[in-house]
């Protein structure tokens, strides 16, 4: 190699390395300056660069699964509409179109040009949930996306630097939380503007005229990589099948997985039609997170950009719920596309069984409890005051084929819980119980993570109401390579009433809403698992001592020691078909 | 610390590899250097204590005091060698010190394990007791439900017990009475209350603090008992203070009771000498650089006065990843480290890509070029290949460094799989290191609200004077400090600081609602308790104090820190509030949000004794370039090819010398890299100060 083509491979890895950063820093600028909770506590956003034909050199590390590349395919319907050739300095476009943008009118996706001595040198997109679009609030319950909000099209939210004040006024007029959503839109630009100053910067550092050199390298060694692992995997069609509680019907997801030389190409042929309430999916979030899916096995530690999304392809027939069409509601488009990464690795766990975890909680549980005027009219009591406390919570992880399955941890969503102290100090809820949910995880060699039980009240004994958008009650998380599932979820009240999974429903006064998480699925046979790993589980109160017995195979002395001798026993009299 | 009448002044500072003493007599310093003895730490200190001061001719009792600090509760709580602990909680919440924040650290890693918690689940033990958030008793404390806990303290053989009830950092009358029962039946026990040493709200953090506290107590308060008995024994009566994680110093019996401040003493003793010599310099706005042999930690510091912070990690599973530690809310020393140092690892990944560390070879078996086995690339290595390290003058010509074993390792690791020769693998490791640094230190400043412009780089550590000139070309700095002495840097730092403490309450408010006369007495009450601490260590200093609130606009998830007038607040300072709110979050976001509301979480007090503040001292007279002690080729980042270096003793420049880029500086401890597009200049303190040639 010539000193000077190998000089410029070091340059081309240091200016990969630094917009990796610059878009890190893009992502930062929009966490602390968001005013959406689910920005903040559960990084529900997503930052990139961009050439002008709208392919993504780089995208920040912090962000959202639900984006992962649709934000990607959002930037080049900004394009379509407005080419860049068009664009000017100070110029800021704007959508929440969940087709176009990442699936639910809470999104919104905002692209900015970034000007290096007066060319445009290449777009910074960014995307955030913001706390309110107006409609009937987030939830499963409306029956078509005009009920759900808001819709803004592609258009400006600033020209030439001077922001769209028509626009701004229009979302003002229309969401609860006016100067918080108009809050998060300056920041959104903010984030854009922060992003290009740094790629200036950087373009002038290493006297960069234009991105496409760097842009072919970092897509084209990104593509390889990816290739590369792809090819390592065994060639064939794999089909999985999973089935979610849906809203009032079960719903199937029916994937085939075809793993090629070329790529991996994800169809969703067969699956469910669309549903009548807002748990549809558009397309572009279908991708997002069946993409994510496979990458948390294949293609790991490549960065994401054009290059590494395009080797993974996924479709879905028109008219299914995962390619979903306007006008569907599409509010709670989140609980379908928790499940598919789970539908993916079920796929791949027959190309990989080896590298495969079980079937976990996958959707998180996200209580949405509202009170006061208007929700809670059905009592004759006073209301009490008018509040909206949205708290994310997870069920257990699925085992991995090494290790157990991690105690309510949030996968695949990204999310990170806010304190209960905090909740109970910003609303007049005060929680009665959160803690670990005994024998909740599938047992295995691998014991699936245990969910959590949760018990909401009103302190000042007021009804309220949540809206619920749960799953996992009907069919809970499946184990793998002889492993049990995990335990189903359960919605109750406190006097025991079972409550529904999906829509609002009102929590009585002085009553309670008990939330029990599923758990996720075993791995391997679990008369197979270390006893003294299940003498602890049973020490630390997350498997009973019957289940240690019924499940594990293993007996206990009084004291909680294994006793070897009956362990031994029990374990030899089981069954022959179910061993192996 | 000042008020040493001019007396000798000893510093101690344990670290993972090596005990660090600094002494001080006049303006005279005196330093050494033992290994770290794990078992038993004391007996390093004693052995460098008795080093220096024979080196110094100073009988041990003329010293006024001595200032340790120690990585004990750290090493303790990474090691899992702590007290045996319970956790006692509400009734119905065994559990929120395990599920921590219930998500993953790693988006794209399945295979993640979580930090195993310091008091496992069946060591957590519930007491029936509730009170809500405005700190109301909804149910009162079933004491029944405490007594039953005597026996399996005593069957579990705890040593210590964390006492973390919900919403105790607006009301401790629980959690002090459950404190009251166990001592009375159990006088032994350690006890800590989450609401004593971390009275913030959000439960998982202030159990996590509590947790990690009780479970190093017993073990340092022993260490602590040991030290000063041994220090006695060779006649040094002088007090004994302890340097704490947030820059201040402590009396011994603080230390013990709220041991977990210790944890980052060695990190602050460095950001405070470099804050000082910020001071020296007339700098205003500094970014200090401590880069060694595992390690780099960037920290901003704006005025003489480092960043700080109230949340640490400890224990980080992943090393550098954000949430993968233990959450510790203590004060601290805010800064950003990452495997950045001169044992990081080099190595080609997947994608062709070059990346160094986190992994680092430590001095066992130690870079390549130590030819001690170690057969990976460092940072280390890619110095020397680059010519940057004489190999005949490196540590004073105690280690024999083998140049070739350098560039084999390269060679063999990086240039091979790109194909690229000796001395550009090496500046490969070496623009990649650089690089991760800068983007750190320039997403740190992010986080912070922090801009870089007209910032000068402070660098000491080892590693730091190699790459500090080319850190600060990517970063656009201007300036850089070498100061002297940095191998011990720290233990020096510990002599700069003040005695200090911070007080902490969670209180949550509407800044419209305001209870000004709740607030006032809240206020008197964390004054009081932080100038009785403070006292104890300075009987007669005049103290300076600090308030701050943690605000935010109603439904934001993170406070910001608004300072708050040090006197009796009334009803107009609603307004002064809002403003010192409005000006702050402006400065930090760059915008406010006119109309919307504003709650406070948290107000902290720190009360500390002066620290004498130094004045600029003018540059010297400029001197003529003393003679090169001798030329090498060193492969330049911007010629991209060998260039002729000079090479200086750093011994033969006197204040006022001026030696022009390209050049090497060397000393005992490090290489000063002179780019050709820097100048040096020795200044009146002896630090080497490098200026940027402005382009003409």
């Amino acid at each position: 190699m010539t000193q000077n083509s190998a000089l410029s491979q070091i340059h081309m890895q240091i200016m990969w390395n630094r917009l990796i950063a610059v878009v890190e820093e893009q992502a930062q600028t929009l966490i602390r300056t968001a005013f959406s909770n689910t920005v903040r506590e559960a990084g529900d956003l997503s930052a990139g660069v961009f050439d002008l034909e709208g392919r993504m050199l780089a995208q920040a590390v912090t962000g959202t699964p639900g984006h992962v590349n649709a934000m990607a395919a959002a930037v080049a319907h900004f394009l379509a509409k407005f080419p860049a050739a068009g664009m000017r300095e100070g110029d800021v476009y704007i959508t929440n179109n969940p087709w176009q943008g990442t699936g639910h009118l809470h999104d919104f996706t905002v692209v900015s040009p970034t000007f290096r001595n007066n060319r445009i040198a290449g777009l910074f997109a960014c995307t955030s949930h913001v706390v309110d679009v107006g409609g009937r609030g987030w939830g499963t319950d409306a029956r078509q996306v005009f009920e759900e909000g808001l819709h803004v099209p592609i258009m400006p939210l600033a020209s030439q630097g001077k922001m769209n004040e028509m626009l701004l006024e229009l979302v003002r007029a229309n969401v609860r939380e006016p100067i918080t959503v108009e809050g998060d839109l300056y920041s959104l630009a903010a984030c854009n503007e922060a992003g290009s100053r740094r790629l200036v910067e950087m373009m002038d550092e290493f006297d960069l005229e234009m991105l496409d050199g760097l842009g072919r390298h970092i897509i084209e060694n990104s593509t390889h990589a990816m290739l590369e692992e792809i090819r390592a995997l065994p060639a064939g069609v794999y089909r999985n099948h999973l089935r979610v509680d849906g809203y009032d019907t079960e719903l199937d997801l029916v994937a085939a997985m075809t793993i090629g030389p070329t790529g991996i190409d994800v169809d969703f042929t067969g699956t469910s039609g669309e549903s009548p309430r807002g748990i549809n999916v558009p397309l572009t979030y279908t991708q997002a997170y069946a993409s994510f899916g496979v990458r948390c096995l294949i293609g790991s530690t490549v960065p994401n950009n054009a290059g590494s999304l395009g080797t993974v392809r996924v479709s879905a027939p028109e008219g299914s719920i995962l390619n979903a069409r306007p006008p569907a509601a599409v509010g709670a488009r989140h609980i379908l596309g928790h499940f598919l990464p789970d539908t993916m690795l079920g796929c791949l766990y027959q190309a990989a069984p080896e590298r495969t975890p079980a079937e976990g909680a996958s959707c998180l549980w996200n209580a949405l409890l509202y009170g006061g005027h208007g929700f809670a009219g059905a009592t004759k009591r006073d209301p009490g005051p008018a509040f909206m406390l949205t708290c994310f919570h997870a069920g257990g992880a699925g085992a991995r084929p090494s290790r157990d399955g991690l105690n309510a941890t949030a996968f695949p969503s990204g999310v990170r819980n806010t304190p209960l102290e905090v909740n109970e100090a910003i609303s007049p809820i005060v929680f009665t119980r959160k803690e670990y949910r005994c024998d909740s995880g599938g047992p295995g060699r691998q014991r699936g993570g245990v969910g959590q039980v949760m018990e909401f009240t009103h302190g000042g004994g007021a009804p309220f109401v949540v809206s619920a958008m749960f799953d996992r009650v009907k069919n809970p998380a499946r184990g793998r390579s002889q492993g049990k599932n995990g335990a189903h979820g359960k919605v109750l009240t406190g006097s025991g009433r079972k409550l529904n999974t999906k829509g609002q429903q009102l929590i009585p006064a002085d009553d309670k809403l008990v939330l029990e998480m599923p758990g996720g699925g075993g791995y391997g046979d679990a008369y197979a698992r270390d006893p003294a790993a299940v003498a602890l589980d049973v020490r630390d109160g997350l498997v009973s001592r019957a289940a240690a017995k019924r499940d594990y195979g293993v007996v206990l002395t009084g004291s909680g020691r294994v006793n070897a001798e009956a362990t031994a026993r029990l374990r030899a009299e089981r069954p022959r078909q179910a061993a192996e | 610390m000042a008020g040493s009448d001019g007396r000798a002044r000893l510093a101690v500072d344990i670290g993972g590899t090596f005990t660090d003493i600094a002494l001080e007599v006049g303006d005279k310093l005196h330093s050494a250097k033992v290994l770290t003895t794990p078992q038993a730490p004391e007996e390093a200190v004693m052995q460098g204590v008795d080093l220096v001061l024979r080196q110094a001719g100073v009988p041990a009792s003329a010293l006024a005091f001595v200032i340790h600090g120690t990585t004990l509760a750290t090493n303790a709580i990474i090691e899992r060698k702590g007290a045996r602990t319970a956790l006692i909680v509400t009734e119905g919440f065994r559990d929120s010190v395990e599920m921590a924040f219930e998500n993953r650290f790693e988006q794209y890693d399945i295979y993640i394990e979580k930090p195993k918690p310091l008091v496992p689940r069946y060591l957590r033990w519930p007491v029936k007791e509730r009170v809500n958030a405005q700190g109301e008793a909804l149910t009162p404390l079933d004491e029944k439900s405490v007594q039953a806990l005597l026996p399996l303290i005593k069957k579990h053989k705890i040593e210590s017990v964390a006492i973390g009830l919900l919403h105790a950092y607006a009301n401790p009358a629980h959690e002090r009475r459950v404190a009251e029962i166990l001592r009375q039946a159990l006088p032994d026990l350690w006890i800590t209350l989450a609401s004593e040493v971390c009275p913030e709200i959000r439960e998982y953090e202030r159990q996590s603090t509590a947790c990690a506290n009780a479970y190093v107590q017993p073990l340092m308060a022993r260490y602590v008992a040991n030290l000063e008995k041994r220090l006695k024994a060779i006649d040094l009566v002088g007090p004994l203070y302890m340097m704490m994680s947030g820059g201040g110093l402590s009396t011994v019996a603080t230390a013990v009771k709220f041991p977990i401040r210790l944890v980052e003493s060695g990190p602050a003793g460095g950001a405070i000498l470099a804050s000082r010599i910020a001071l020296e310099c007339g700098l205003k706005h500094v970014l200090s650089y401590d880069m060694g042999g595992t390690t780099a930690k960037i920290c901003l510091i704006d005025d003489g006065q480092p960043q700080s912070s109230r949340s640490f990690e400890v224990d980080r599973v992943y090393r550098f990843t954000k949430g993968s530690g233990l959450p510790l809310r203590i004060p601290v020393i805010e800064m950003v480290e990452i495997g950045a140092g001169g044992g990081s690892i080099a190595r080609v990944d997947a994608l062709k890509r070059i990346t160094v560390g986190p992994d680092s070879a430590g001095s066992e078996p130690g870079p390549a070029c130590y030819d001690r086995g170690g057969t990976l690339p460092t940072v280390t290595d890619a110095d020397v290949a680059l010519g940057r390290i004489d190999p005949g003058l490196f540590a004073g010509g105690t280690v024999k460094l083998a140049p070739e074993r350098s560039g084999q390792a390269l060679a063999q690791a990086v240039g091979q799989q790109l194909n690229l020769d000796g001395p550009l693998a090496a500046f490969g490791v070496s623009e990649v290191v650089d690089e991760n640094m800068a983007n750190a230190a320039r997403v740190h400043a992010i986080e912070r609200g922090k801009d870089f412009a007209a910032r000068a780089l402070v660098a000491f550590g080892g590693a730091a004077p190699l790459h500090a000139t080319r850190l600060a070309e990517k970063l656009g700095l201007d300036t850089v400090v070498v100061p002297t002495g940095a191998g011990v840097g720290s233990a020096i730092g510990f002599l700069r600081a003040p005695v200090a403490y911070e007080v902490v309450r969670s209180r949550y408010m509407r800044l419209a609602k305001l209870d000004i006369a709740l607030v006032n007495a809240m206020l008197a009450e964390m004054q009081k308790e932080a100038r009785d601490i403070v006292r104890a260590g300075a009987p007669d200093a005049v103290l300076h104090e600090r308030r701050e609130a943690y605000m935010r606009y109603v439904g934001q998830g993170h406070e910001i820190v608004v300072d708050v007038p040090v006197r009796t607040l009334t009803q107009a300072d609603l307004a002064t509030l809002q403003q010192a709110f409005d000006a702050t979050y402006g400065q930090l976001y760059g915008r406010t949000i006119p109309g919307m509301e504003v709650e406070i979480l948290t107000w902290t007090l720190s009360v500390a004794s002066p620290t004498e503040r130094p004045m600029p001292q003018a540059l010297p007279p400029s001197r003529p370039t003393p003679a090169a002690h001798g030329r090498r080729k060193v492969f330049d980042a911007g010629k991209t090819d060998f260039v002729d270096y000079a090479i200086y003793l750093r011994d033969d420049l006197g204040a006022g010398a001026r030696v022009p880029g390209p050049a090497l500086i060397v000393e005992q401890q490090t290489t000063t890299v002179v780019s050709p597009n820097f100048d040096a200049l020795v200044d009146g303190h002896g630090y080497i100060v490098l200026q940027r040639r402005r382009a003409a």
